[in-house]
């Protein structure tokens, strides 16, 4: 006589059902999270539970530079030690992360929330095209560094952007393409070689 | 198909997903394996030293390790990188078109040495054409005929009768073309030029080189275009993707 299968409690499979929607985890791990969260403190889970709600309710899009935020307009646009007249386009928020940590740019920043990729159907509407073409009429703007990613559709939609913004008379700029620092010249591509050589300076 | 645990290729890149923190699935088409995914590590990380060489379109000497479900690249170094293409923005979009076609109408690991070849001097054409359109329209009809779906050009699908250079119907659920006699109002059929008949049947029997000596009015270039979307939406039952935005760029391009 075959045993009937017994599921894992109610609320247990349903946590783990909720976790294996998340990128990257598989019914395993979510398995694995269940039963670790089952353990911990009740405040933790709290904790956690709290911020997920709050991370979706408390956040908004800055309406002039679409980055995530809990103001509006979010720090960086509302600072008045920032550069008001550059921005940097960028293809996510976690962009605008990798450039603060440098902690060498000064400006603004504006992000795409995506880039165009044809083959999967994402267009220029799809992108926030529109937001960054609103903010270049205020007139206040003199430059724009184009930063998104250089890969084929990154470079894409930098080509795409070039054309829209030109009219524009502001200076336009992309971020250099080259060798990453502790990099290896032997394994480089010849596009990043030849943009390397194109972009070398003087010692 | 037995491969062994550690194999070299060449291939061309169409499609990159992402995977994890730094990976990536790719999607290439080889001379020998067809179409196959495989595993790319880190190369999301700037350091990587497969990235570069494996973006899309670009034509890699590849050494790939088996794994447990998909392969894994090991090796890249690029064959060509087709750099007119990248640094012209319709020319990216047609290559692109072209990879998605590509994709779609092909099964992973069913070899087709000559849809390789196509997909290959395609680019290189893409890369100096004048004509980008001329390169599209050769891709598709070239990759249509490789893979079985070659339209009939010369009879009439229905009474066999040559055709002759009068208003004949194009069918896309038969692939190829009705002579009027025969042509029924129940049909999904549209109309055909003489002239964009004979374009393709120029273009099916002729190599490139032959071939980009062509000149094609906008016009018959639109009818050739409408003509090939409808019978590859026919064929896919889906759309492609990108040709909207080839539509979009165009539009925006002749503004």
């Amino acid at each position: 006589m075959r045993i009937e299968y017994v599921p894992a409690a109610e609320p247990v499979s349903r946590l783990i059902e909720e976790l294996s929607k998340l990128p990257g985890i598989g019914p395993k791990s979510a398995a694995r999270l269940t039963y670790y969260l089952l353990r911990i403190p009740e405040a933790e889970a709290r904790a956690l539970a709290e911020a997920i709600i709050a991370v979706k309710e408390k956040t908004l899009f800055c309406d002039s530079c679409q980055n995530i935020t809990d103001t509006n307009p979010c720090a960086i646009c509302a600072s008045k030690e920032r550069d008001h007249s550059i921005i940097c386009v960028v293809k996510e928020p976690l962009d605008i992360l990798a450039l603060e940590r440098t902690g060498q740019y000064k400006g603004l920043y504006h992000v795409l929330h995506g880039v165009l990729s044809p083959m999967d159907g994402i267009g220029p509407d799809d992108l926030k095209i529109k937001e960054l073409l609103q903010r270049l009429k205020t007139g206040s703007v003199k430059e724009i560094i184009l930063a998104t990613n250089p890969n084929l559709e990154g470079e894409a939609t930098a080509m795409y952007l070039q054309r829209l913004l030109s009219p524009f008379g502001v200076r336009l700029t992309r971020l250099a393409r080259g060798l990453p620092v502790g990099g290896d010249l032997e394994y480089a591509d010849e596009v990043t070689l030849t943009h390397a050589l194109e972009g070398r300076q003087e010692m | 198909m037995a491969r062994p645990r550690v194999y070299k290729t060449e291939a061309i890149v169409l499609k990159r997903t992402n995977l994890g923190e730094a990976d990536n699935i790719i999607t290439l088409y080889t001379p020998n394996l067809g179409k196959i995914r495989a595993v790319a590590k880190g190369v999301r990380r700037t350091k990587s030293k497969l990235g570069g060489h494996l973006d899309l379109l670009t034509q890699s000497s590849l050494l790939l390790a088996q794994g447990q479900n998909l392969d894994i690249i090991t090796q890249s170094q690029t064959i060509e990188s087709f750099l007119p293409i990248r640094s012209d923005l319709w020319r990216t979009s047609c290559a692109i078109y072209m990879a998605e076609l590509a994709d779609q109408f092909t099964a992973e690991q069913v070899e087709n040495y000559p849809v390789y070849r196509l997909l290959q001097t395609s680019l290189l054409w893409l890369c100096e054409a004048d004509s980008s359109e001329l390169v599209l329209r050769y891709f598709e009809l070239h990759l249509l005929s490789h893979l079985g779906y070659q339209p009939e050009l010369y009879q009439c699908l229905n009474c066999r009768s040559s055709l002759a250079p009068e208003s004949n119907f194009f069918s896309a659920s038969g692939g190829g073309v009705i002579c009027p006699n025969c042509v029924r109002k129940e049909q999904l059929v549209r109309p055909v030029s003489t002239d964009a008949i004979k374009v393709m049947r120029f273009l099916l029997r002729n190599d490139f080189s032959s071939a980009s000596r062509l000149r094609v009015s906008p016009d018959l270039a639109r009818e050739l275009e409408q003509m090939m979307r409808a019978y590859i939406h026919y064929l896919l039952e889906r759309e492609v993707k990108s040709a909207g935005f080839l539509d979009r760029l165009r539009e925006e391009l002749t503004l």
